[in-house]
């Protein structure tokens, strides 16, 4: 029987909340369970009443909440000024975090233009392993003061700390968006697609592609009358056909919501480079019950397959969001100076090791 | 940091790691690597290292950690912060001869370089494919990629595509442990905590990247580029203001004072606005239909922001005209006096005006000139504080001054640097930024990295005993007009 769940409200409560016990994992809204699926002997910390908008400046690009928050409130929030966060957070639908998605490391189909999730993140305070409460990075756009710490934390799945308070840059969100479902008969066609598209002049808000699919969806953003043209474009150098506004955010509501997934399944995300795509879609189908989806112009690659599945045996780094399997897949290259830092961070292994 | 002696065979044995010549020892050819970007300090190092390849450089690191030995990699040199600044006594490793363009994939959009590799160099080899490497610092022209992962570089269009690390996929790197990593990929996603975000901006205080894979953007296929005159400052900074609020986003927002325009007229005979105090240039770009539809917002946005004159560049060679005034300005306000001190702060842009209307303030207050020419779309300011060091006390003012700033961008909730990093220059500042906890936190990663406190030693973190500042004259290739700042 594990212990029961903590639940601090403020960055303070957490730092005591990490204190209070030998060994805690701090878990968000639980989108990606497979991430806090520890042992009983953690005491599990969440975030659910550490929530709230701190501090929004529309004219400085910048938002500061607390990592409990809910992904939607803060969309709903920014959407009210006009802005966004461009690299379109993973499952905010599903009730997920800000805190449980920068420990993730998800980006949703919105990084292909101007990047992930590392890279609109400016700053943090997290509780390290002796319960000390730290503010590093900046709450201004630019900074280059201290180490990047709150990058490293990207993709930590909180092994190194306990996020309590997350500085975000925002950008304006573009007046209107455009999907086009271009037609692609195989895997090799949808690659000669990602890499002319995403390097052409039209500059993409996202371009996708599902697994088993004969088509690439792209995505472009900017000023209405302006998208007429480019969209025309587009279609004439490569066949397909415009998609309806609502059928189109039903489209991109399936990326961040994993709406393709059966729900059952096993859940991983791996990073590739476009060239990899046409082995990784051969290697989804092989899967029992595998499907799949490509995003960021065929940067990131997610499985699902049924029990039984090795997911392990992929041959590109990867993790598992949902199901049992192993947390890591694929090739991984810790590095031997890994030890040492999270020695540095949490020296007595209060939280868990990057393969608990 | 203390360094102990090291052992008298030393440089004899450093050299024998490597081919003959590539050793520097003698005082004459050491002479050159004494400073770097700021002047103002100077060390002179035991002995220079050349390595032409990786696994050289992966000798002498872990030579010097065997012999606990400091060590400070160099590129070009042009670091503002004192970042390249030798340890007196250690070992300056100059990669400039690592400078191979390892890979160059433009179907993928990344390139793989070796950290002597210069900045510009990058777009060079991108742009017959219609790519280009985004990070611009002033000084592209000369800056090496080691030395803007080692600072996390800045530049003119930071607010839409952000720094340095914004662009390095991956990295392979040598430790002050002597370890050997490869963080990140070819890919733009990663798997697990982002060591290459953790590595860029290390300031050299955890090892020397040996090969650096970075991202390359299309180039966008039009520019539409403003500039507008201003009578006052404020007038200026009201027009970002009311750019920002339209929920355009400009490539860059850059702001010049009258100083700056004097300066900048005299030296590249640019041709400002008659009586303007500000010279706002905005810059929009993209593809042709958007920018377009963009501009006509702009120029109305700008029309209505009360301005003495609105010039859009109708060419190429206009906006290369823009750019090179903004661009030179530095460099030229730095020829209006014998020394100067240069800042980097960071302000919330909201703040801009009261921030500039304290430092106009302080500069009447201590009679010390300032220029101001900054990214004004982010906050980043580089006021360019004048005096001349042969005048009793005119230093100590002008570090009374820089100080006043340094903590007013605290005090805003900004930033000590934008883009120029800690170095020797600010390290002073750091614990303006963070408290005794939060630097604890960070001398402990950087234990983890470099258990022997080898690698750049001095640099980020308060010291005692920190040389006085002597003087801030032009970098000797400022003068020579190779390098300008930003």
């Amino acid at each position: 029987m594990s212990a029961a769940l903590i639940t601090p409200a403020t960055p303070e409560q957490l730092a005591d909340a990490v204190r209070s016990a030998p060994r805690v994992v701090v878990v968000g809204a639980g989108t990606k369970p497979r991430l806090a699926q520890v042992a009983d002997t953690f005491a599990r910390i969440s975030t659910a009443k550490l929530r709230g908008i701190v501090e929004y400046e529309p004219s400085e690009f910048t938002f500061t909440a607390l990592a409990g928050t809910p992904l939607r409130e803060i969309a709903a929030a920014l959407a009210d000024k006009g802005q966004y966060l461009p690299f379109e957070p993973m499952l905010a639908g599903a009730g997920a975090t800000l805190g449980g998605t920068v420990a993730a490391g998800l980006s949703g189909p919105g990084r292909f233009r101007f990047g992930g999730l590392r890279d609109f993140i400016l700053g943090v305070r997290f509780v390290d392993g002796e319960g000390r409460l730290l503010r590093l990075g900046g709450k201004v756009v630019k900074n280059a003061a201290g180490f990047d710490v709150p990058k490293f934390l990207v993709g930590g799945l909180g092994r190194f700390g306990g996020l309590a308070e997350i500085t975000f840059k925002v950008f304006p969100r573009p007046t209107a968006l455009r999907t086009l479902r271009i037609d692609a008969a195989d895997d090799a066609a949808k690659l000669r697609i990602l890499t002319a598209a995403g390097g052409a002049r039209w500059e993409l808000d996202a371009l996708d592609t599902v697994v088993g699919q004969p088509a690439v969806l792209a995505r472009i953003g900017g000023p209405p009358a302006a998208l007429d043209a480019l969209c025309a474009e587009i279609l004439g150098r490569f066949p397909g056909r415009a998609l309806a506004d609502d059928a189109a955010a039903e489209v991109w509501r399936g990326a961040t919501e994993f709406a393709w997934a059966p729900a059952a399944g096993a859940l991983a995300k791996f990073a590739l480079t476009p060239a990899q795509t046409p082995e990784f879609s051969a290697w989804v189908r092989s899967l029992p019950g595998g499907c799949g989806w490509i995003g960021a112009g065929g940067n990131v690659g997610y499985a699902s397959a049924g029990a039984g599945a090795n997911l392990s045996a992929a041959p590109w780094p990867g993790v598992t969001l949902r199901g049992h399997g192993p947390l890591w897949l694929g090739p991984q290259r810790t590095p031997a100076i890994a030890g040492a830092v999270k020695h540095a961070l949490d020296p007595q292994g209060r939280f868990p090791a990057l393969n608990d | 940091m203390t360094a102990s002696a090291p052992a008298p065979d030393v440089v004899r044995r450093l050299t024998a790691l490597l081919p003959a010549g590539r050793v520097l020892a003698d005082a004459a050819p050491l002479a050159a690597y004494e400073s770097d970007g700021l002047t103002a300090f100077q060390a002179k190092p035991l002995a220079v290292a050349m390595p032409e390849t990786q696994d050289e450089v992966v000798a002498i690191v872990r030579f010097c950690h065997a012999e606990k030995l400091p060590f400070v990699a160099r590129g070009s040199g042009t670091s503002l912060s004192g970042g390249s600044l030798p340890f007196a006594g250690g070992i300056v490793i100059a990669l400039n001869r690592l400078n191979k363009i390892v890979r160059l994939d433009p179907a993928q959009r990344i390139a793989v370089v070796e950290p002597g590799v210069i900045n510009l160099a990058v777009t060079a080899a991108a742009q017959p494919h219609g790519l280009h490497y985004a990070p611009d610092p002033s000084s592209q022209s000369i800056c090496t990629i080691g030395g803007n992962v080692a600072f996390n570089a800045g530049g003119a269009h930071c607010l839409k595509y952000g720094m340095t690390s914004n662009h390095v996929l991956g990295l392979k790197a040598v430790l002050a442990t002597g370890e050997v990593v490869e963080f990140g990929g070819a890919s733009r996603e990663q798997i697990g905590p982002d060591w290459t975000g953790l590595f860029v901006g290390n300031e050299g205080l955890f090892g020397v990247a040996l090969e650096i894979t970075v991202q390359l953007l299309p180039r966008a296929e039009v520019f539409h580029t403003v500039l507008a005159g201003y009578r006052t400052l404020e007038e200026a900074g009201e027009a970002v203001s009311a750019v920002i609020a339209s929920g355009l986003l400009p490539g860059a927002i850059e702001i010049m004072d009258a100083l700056a325009l004097e300066a900048a007229s005299a030296a590249v005979h640019a041709d400002y606005p008659p009586a303007c105090e500000a010279v706002l240039i905005v810059e929009l770009e993209g593809p042709r239909e958007v920018v377009a539809v963009d501009r006509v917002r702009l120029d109305a946005i700008l029309a209505a922001s009360k301005p003495v004159e609105v010039r859009p560049a109708r060419d190429a060679a206009e906006r290369l005209a823009i750019w090179k005034g903004r661009k030179s300005a530095f460099s030229a306000v730095g020829r209006l006096s014998p020394d100067f001190i240069v800042q980097d702060g960071v302000v919330p842009r909201r703040r801009l005006g009261e921030a500039l209307r304290k430092i106009a303030g302080w500069s009447r207050e201590l009679g010390v000139r300032c220029a101001n020419v900054f990214h004004a779309g982010d906050g980043n300011l580089h006021p360019l504080i004048l005096y001349d060091g042969r005048e009793a006390g005119a230093l100590e003012r002008a570090e009374e001054f820089a100080g006043k700033i340094l903590r007013m961008c605290v005090e805003m909730g900004g930033s000590i640097t934008g883009e120029h990093g800690v170095g020797m220059e600010k390290r002073d500042y750091l614990p303006d930024m963070f408290n005794a906890e939060e630097l604890a936190c960070l001398k402990r990663l950087r234990a983890a990295f470099d258990p022997h406190g080898i690698a750049n030693p001095g640099k980020m973190f308060p010291a005692e005993g920190a040389p006085a500042l002597a003087q801030h004259g032009l970098h000797p290739l400022e003068k020579a007009g190779v390098i300008s700042r930003e």
